[in-house]
């Protein structure tokens, strides 16, 4: 193949659609290799999709895009230069398994590229101690900071030295100081192998100067290409934010104005917002530890820090939304109480995420805010009308709020959370995501509330040109406040050029009090890194041909056992599922053994007796004695009666007419009326069956008295043989049978939700990108879960065995087969409902209803399979459990041999194949 | 005043935001229409198509007047196996009955001598096995004592027994199923529909929303319990007069108001639960393994498809205290028996009381729930 020389990836006209969202609309681009190439812009600009068309995790759907040398709409080359590309996905470890430890994930890594054990713990020790993480190796990766997520991700991306490393994102939502770091320790990496290509995508322009080559992009488009300092020189700017925003087209930035910010005139008055103190904590982790905070009127306050330092949780202690564990928060002077209606009244909020009704318009939303404000009719009119205006939202008032862009649903968002005027707003990083222009607007709105309207803001931010707008700032790491000065202050106070620089000197002085060696180990470029043995002696190679890596084999047991140990610990460590699975079943197993039960005893009866002769009492004492039946008081006339059957405390009704014991007596034929309810029709059907034996047995004894002779002849004796099951006792057919529905619902359950949980989470991307073949990612998924439903078996047979005293008559062999069988068959049920199942509530919808069905219906379980006939009777005999049924009752209740069920099991045993097959034909190894 | 228009406006929104969930609304109209009736009619306890083989080794005109006899829609045609197939095809679940006619059993019949016809059952097949066995047996005597007295002309017994089926003289079951059905569609859709409420509210963060503005907790609950309510009300009370009443065929015997006025009561509990649950759970997901394990039992032990007096005495006495037994009475009490509210209302009372103390529950958690999610 040719490989255009010293090119990573050459796209020609590259479009992607999601739906009728456009997120490239024909994209022509060639890649420079071994350099750092940024792709900039904001949020949805096809950042993303692009750095995944050419990772290969998404499917091409329009266009050539060569990497590596090759077309990577091409299976097979996507197969041979997978072990190149390393691809890190945005989010913070979203291809990592937060329940997993540093080395635990770093060991799944290294064992999808199928390194060996001594090449594996060599690589990984050496990756922790480059990276500083040695001392974390233990710890989940839920607990590290968003820093030390990506660190470890890059950790991950680097396992097997690859030639082109893609990053999405690697920064976003980290603290500078990490952010620093992480660019330090790139670029030792790079030092370490010069042939790498980078491809970084990222939302900061601060950042992208330090990049050697730039992509801008803006609606699926490409604005221009070149270094920072060229593309600066081109727009005329001074910094890459103010070059980016004169690259956008015109119509884009219709309007745009810098934003001004006039000065602050000193309210007074008492503080807005004074927080003494403040702590919360969850568990014996303090999110937010000891809080000081004063806000005066009208200021303008921002909050800086890296996602999950507290910033959220010391704002919701605000809003009065969390509880305060410790400390005290005073609003105007008011203690902050969740029931406070009243300083609600004063207070808008703007939550993380848009967190209005995205199913409503624009209209209905500031609507029900007004309503719920409870602002007057006349009053909310004027004030909709208004803020209408001011925010621009007149274009798409009766459009879903939903459908609108981010920027749009931004400023309906502030508007309403001002709808009701209040003299507070706390903004919880309202500009996330949103692109510098959108940005700016809404600054200008923020600036016209506090300037013009009073109106105190405490906004919390990423972007440190916004925190230079405030008028103070405040530095919060791992739940305490650092520093809280105006930003010139801040500057001059660390003696920094920036206010980004400022704040890493005060990380810096915090996280070398917190953690004096580990953190600080981590980047000393020049550090002397021994080579592991398969690193290439000569990195430049990499856009070469002369080099062939290592052709990823069709199957590997290695990489199987990676997917099988990474989900068994994760259930290990999730006591939910965990729980549900074990302690569910026995719970499950409990309702079922005693819940489905067609054994009819205790009915409630009662007798109109209107003879009251020894003759009729003869004749109910019949019905006294038996565990079928209940006896209840006498009746005395019809209407107790008709109360008795009509509340249903009455199952039947015995009617004895006056003159019964005298015909009797006589010899003469009368006739005894037996009301039956008949609302239950199976229960009524058992009744009238017992009814006619009783009063056969009474007829017989009759005429014991009457003629002396033993029986009343018959012309024939029917000589009824209940096999399995002599008393009839549902429990013998239903226990085993439940075995069956729980062994196939519960595994087939907890194997969709864990492959869609994958997609949810984004880890999915690993199936994509890494040399992992779709059978080795099935199989090592469902692996544990085998394994989990073998241990259910065994519990609920014990169970059956201990509690509902059903013993195993036939083969204990025989069964433990079939449930190893069944279980494979079931777990293989989930594989392939997984993938035509997006969401994990679907997953779990699905699944509940496609197996429920068939087993409860078609399965035999009530009715016999041999009792079916057309579609039923073909669900039935298409459906494991059908077979799992007769083998577990065989082996329970029939007392059957395992000669007996060789031919279930064979059957049984055909469905695995089947299954597997179609999950694999099913499960995409790309993204669409 | 200003606590009932914010229930009324929040319930306003829950009803619109519904009425966009296109899957939603599919989901409630097929589960209470035709869910319910292939339900009713899918899963049958009576005896249909039950399959029966003849060990005949007579082969009489007697005999096969026996075999004629088991007819459809209650027996499949009988098959005629040889005798050494008895046990295989009983083990394998082929035959649910076996009936074996012995040699010379007609002329036995007819000299007098009662022979014996021996009645294989698989009792295993719980269902069907019990009511198959009277089934045959009578029909095995009504043949027989034709043969033998000739056409109407068997004695009468000294005294008869004359039985009359209430409510449901032809003991079809689509009719219980059905309603059984019509309970259970309730009971889960009331649950899914507020939890997932809740749920969706907290991962979308407008619950934080909500709780910013001047509302109070209750207000909140009230909101999504009337709303949600109403819905399935109405779609209940149309499932019970176009599917029980219509397709189904139930007679019309109780009051419609009476059972839509304790469907609401009920609704208030089953909504209550739902709220509960989705202040218990941290994501959907998670919500839907819990509701899996807390259904399941309510549906299963509430005496709507089994017998409540089969079960173990102390599962009985537990039940009681569970609103979906009573719901359960209910309903029978009123769609088949025609019962007033002089009949029902101990039960509506255990329906409102458990309700009310679920629902102030639920509330109390509301808040904690919130603060829960963050860790």
């Amino acid at each position: 193949m040719n490989e255009p020389e010293g090119l990573a990836a050459r796209l020609t006209d590259v479009a992607h659609r999601y739906g009728a969202i456009s997120a490239l609309a024909g994209v022509t681009l060639d890649l420079p290799a071994e350099i750092v190439v940024g792709l900039i812009g904001p949020d949805g600009v096809g950042k993303s999709s692009l750095l995944g068309l050419i990772a290969g995790a998404r499917k091409l759907q329009s266009g050539q895009a060569q990497v590596l040398g090759g077309d990577i709409a091409d299976a097979r080359h996507r197969r041979a230069i997978c072990p190149r590309v390393a691809y890190m996905p945005q989010g913070l470890g979203s291809n990592l398994y937060a329940e997993l430890s540093v080395a635990e994930n770093i060991d799944f890594f290294s064992r999808l590229f199928d390194q060996a054990a001594a090449e594996r713990t060599a690589r990984i020790d050496e990756l922790l101690r480059s990276t500083g993480l040695a001392a974390f190796r233990d710890r989940p990766v839920r607990k590290l900071s968003g820093g030390m997520k990506q660190k470890l991700g890059l950790c991950c991306a680097l396992i097997h030295d690859p030639d082109l490393l893609i990053l999405d994102e690697p920064t976003t939502g980290i603290d500078p100081l990490s952010r620093r770091q992480f660019w330090e320790l790139i670029d030792t990496m790079r030092a370490r192998r010069p042939g790498m290509t980078v491809l970084v995508a990222t939302a900061y322009m601060e950042e992208a100067e330090r990049f050697d080559w730039l992509v801008a992009m803006d609606g699926g488009r490409i604005l221009a290409t070149g270094g920072a300092a060229a593309l600066k020189a081109r727009a005329g700017a001074a910094t890459l934010e103010a070059a980016f925003i004169a690259l956008v087209p015109e119509t884009a930035r219709d309007g745009y104005r810098a934003v001004h910010i006039p000065p602050r005139q000193t309210q007074p008055g008492p503080p807005a917002i004074v927080a003494r103190g403040l702590t919360r904590r969850f568990g014996d982790f303090a999110a937010v530890d000891h809080v000081d905070l004063t806000i005066e009127r009208g200021e303008i306050f921002g909050f800086v820090g890296s996602n999950g330092c507290g910033k959220t949780t010391t704002m919701k202690m605000l809003t009065g939304l969390l509880p305060v564990t410790q400390g005290e928060a005073l609003l105007f002077g008011r203690s902050v109480g969740a029931t406070d209606v009243d300083m609600r009244r004063r207070v808008g909020y703007m939550s993380q995420s848009f967190s209005l009704y995205g199913e409503l318009t624009i209209r209905q939303n500031l609507e029900l805010h007004a309503r719920l404000f409870q602002i007057p009719a006349d009053r909310a009119k004027t004030r909709i009308a208004s803020l209408v205006e001011g925010f621009h939202l007149a274009g798409h008032l009766d459009e879903r709020s939903d459908h609108l862009p981010l920027g749009i649903r931004q400023r309906l968002s502030l508007a309403a959370a001002v709808i009701h005027e209040p003299e507070m707003l706390i903004l919880d990083e309202p500009t996330s995501g949103v692109d510098p222009i959108a940005r700016d607007e809404f600054w200008a709105r923020l600036v016209d509330l506090s300037r013009n309207q009073d109106v105190t803001i405490f906004i919390s931010t990423h972007f440190m040109n916004e925190a230079a707008r405030c008028d103070r700032v405040a530095l919060m790491h791992a739940g305490r406040i650092l520093a809280t000065a105006a930003p010139a202050g801040l500057i001059d106070a660390r003696g920094a050029a920036t206010l980004e620089e400022a704040f890493i000197a005060y990380l810096e002085e915090a996280t070398d009090q917190a953690q004096p060696t580990a953190e600080r180990a981590m980047v000393r470029p020049g550090i002397d890194m021994p080579r592991t043995a398969s690193s290439r002696s000569h990195p430049a190679a990499s856009a070469g041909t002369d080099r062939t890596p290592s052709p990823a084999t069709w199957f590997s047991p290695r990489r199987l056992i990676a997917y099988a140990r990474c989900e068994m610990l994760q259930i290990l460590r999730d006591p939910i599922r965990l729980a549900i699975s074990f302690f569910g079943t026995a719970l499950l197993m409990l309702v079922f053994g005693y819940g489905i039960t067609f054994d009819v005893e205790h009915l409630t009866f009662a007798v109109l007796d209107r003879d009251q002769t020894p003759e009729s009492r003869n004749y109910t004492e019949e019905f006294a004695d038996t565990r079928y039946f209940d006896q209840q008081a006498r009746l005395t006339d019809y209407a107790e009666l008709d109360r008795g059957l009509k509340s249903g405390r009455l199952s039947f009704v015995i009617e004895i007419p006056p003159g019964f014991g005298r015909d009797v007596k006589r010899g003469t034929a009368t006739e005894v009326s037996a009301w039956i309810d008949g609302a239950m029709p199976f229960r009524a059907e058992t009744i009238l069956g017992y009814l006619n034996g009783v009063h056969l047995s009474y007829l017989t004894r009759l005429n014991l008295r009457v003629t002396g002779t033993q029986t009343p002849w018959q012309p024939v004796q029917i000589a009824t043989r209940a096999r399995y099951n002599q008393d009839f006792k549902s429990i013998y057919a239903m226990v085993p049978s439940v075995i069956g529905l729980l062994l196939l619902f519960i595994p087939a359950i907890l194997m969709a939700l864990s492959i869609v949980r994958e997609k949810e989470l984004g880890s999915i991307v690993n199936l994509y990108v890494t040399p992992v073949s779709r059978l080795e990612f099935l199989l090592g998924k469902q692996l544990p879960y085998v394994g989990l439903a073998m241990v259910n078996c065994a519990s609920m047979v014990a169970l059956a065995v201990f509690v509902f005293q059903v013993p195993v008559k036939g083969s204990a062999s025989a069964l433990t087969l079939a449930a190893l069988i069944y279980s494979i068959a079931t777990t293989g049920i989930g594989l392939l409902i997984s993938a035509f199942t997006t969401t994990q509530v679907a997953a779990l919808a699905g699944t509940a209803i496609l197996t429920l069905m068939p087993a409860l219906q078609f399965s035999g379980m009530i009715v016999p399979v041999s009792s079916l006939s057309g579609i039923e009777a073909a669900i039935g005999y298409g459906f494991p459990t059908t077979y799992f049924l007769k083998i577990s009752v065989g082996a329970f209740t029939k007392a059957l041999s395992f000669a007996d069920l060789a031919g279930n099991l064979l059957t049984l045993a055909a469905f695995v194949p089947v299954l597997t097959g179609f999950s694999l034909l099913f499960l995409p190894k790309q993204d669409r | 005043m200003s606590s009932l228009s914010n229930i009324w406006h929040l319930g306003i929104k829950e009803l619109r935001s519904l009425g966009h969930d296109t899957v939603l609304i599919v989901l409630i109209v097929f589960a209470f229409s035709y869910a319910i009736y292939s339900l009713a009619t899918g899963i049958s306890f009576e005896l249909r198509n039950a399959s029966i083989a003849i060990v005949d080794e007579d082969h009489s005109r007697l005999s096969n007047n026996i075999a004629a006899a088991l007819l459809p829609p209650y027996f499949k045609p009988p098959e005629q196996i040889a005798p050494g197939e008895l046990v295989r095809r009983l083990d394998n679940g082929r035959d649910t009955f076996v009936l074996d006619i012995p040699p010379k059993f007609q002329a036995d019949v007819s000299a007098g001598r009662a022979p014996t016809v021996q009645l294989n059952t698989d009792a295993t097949a719980v269902v069907q096995a019990g009511i198959g066995a009277n089934y045959i047996q009578q029909i095995v005597t009504d043949e027989v004592d034709r043969f033998y007295y000739g056409i109407d002309s068997q004695p009468d017994p000294a005294v008869a027994l004359r039985t009359r089926i209430a409510f449901n003289d032809n003991l079809e079951s689509s009719w219980f199923m059905g309603v059984a059905w019509l309970i259970n569609v309730v009971t889960m859709l009331a649950m899914v529909l507020s939890g997932a409420a809740v749920i969706r509210e907290r991962e979308h963060g407008t619950l934080d929303h909500l709780l910013v503005m001047p509302l109070s907790p209750f207000e909140i609950a009230m909101a999504k319990v009337w709303a949600n309510g109403l819905v399935i009300t109405i779609a209940a009370g149309l499932s019970l007069r176009f599917v029980v009443h219509g397709v189904l065929g139930l007679p019309t015997t109780g009051s419609f108001a009476l059972f839509l006025a304790s469907v609401m009561l009920y609704l208030f509990f089953a909504s209550a639960v739902g709220l509960l649950l989705g202040t218990v759970a941290r994501s959907m997901p998670q919500f839907g393994l819990l509701f899996i394990l807390v259904v399941l039992p309510m549906i299963m032990l509430s005496g709507s498809y089994t017998p409540l007096e089969s079960m173990p005495h102390s599962l009985q006495i537990v039940m009681q205290a569970v609103p979906s037994t009573h719901f359960v009475k209910i309903a029978q009490a009123i769609l088949f028996r025609g019962a007033g509210l002089d009949i029902i209302w101990p039960n509506l009372g255990v329906i409102v009381g458990v309700g009310g103390l679920l629902f102030a529950l639920a509330l109390s958690r509301f808040r904690a729930s919130i603060s829960q999610e963050v860790s």
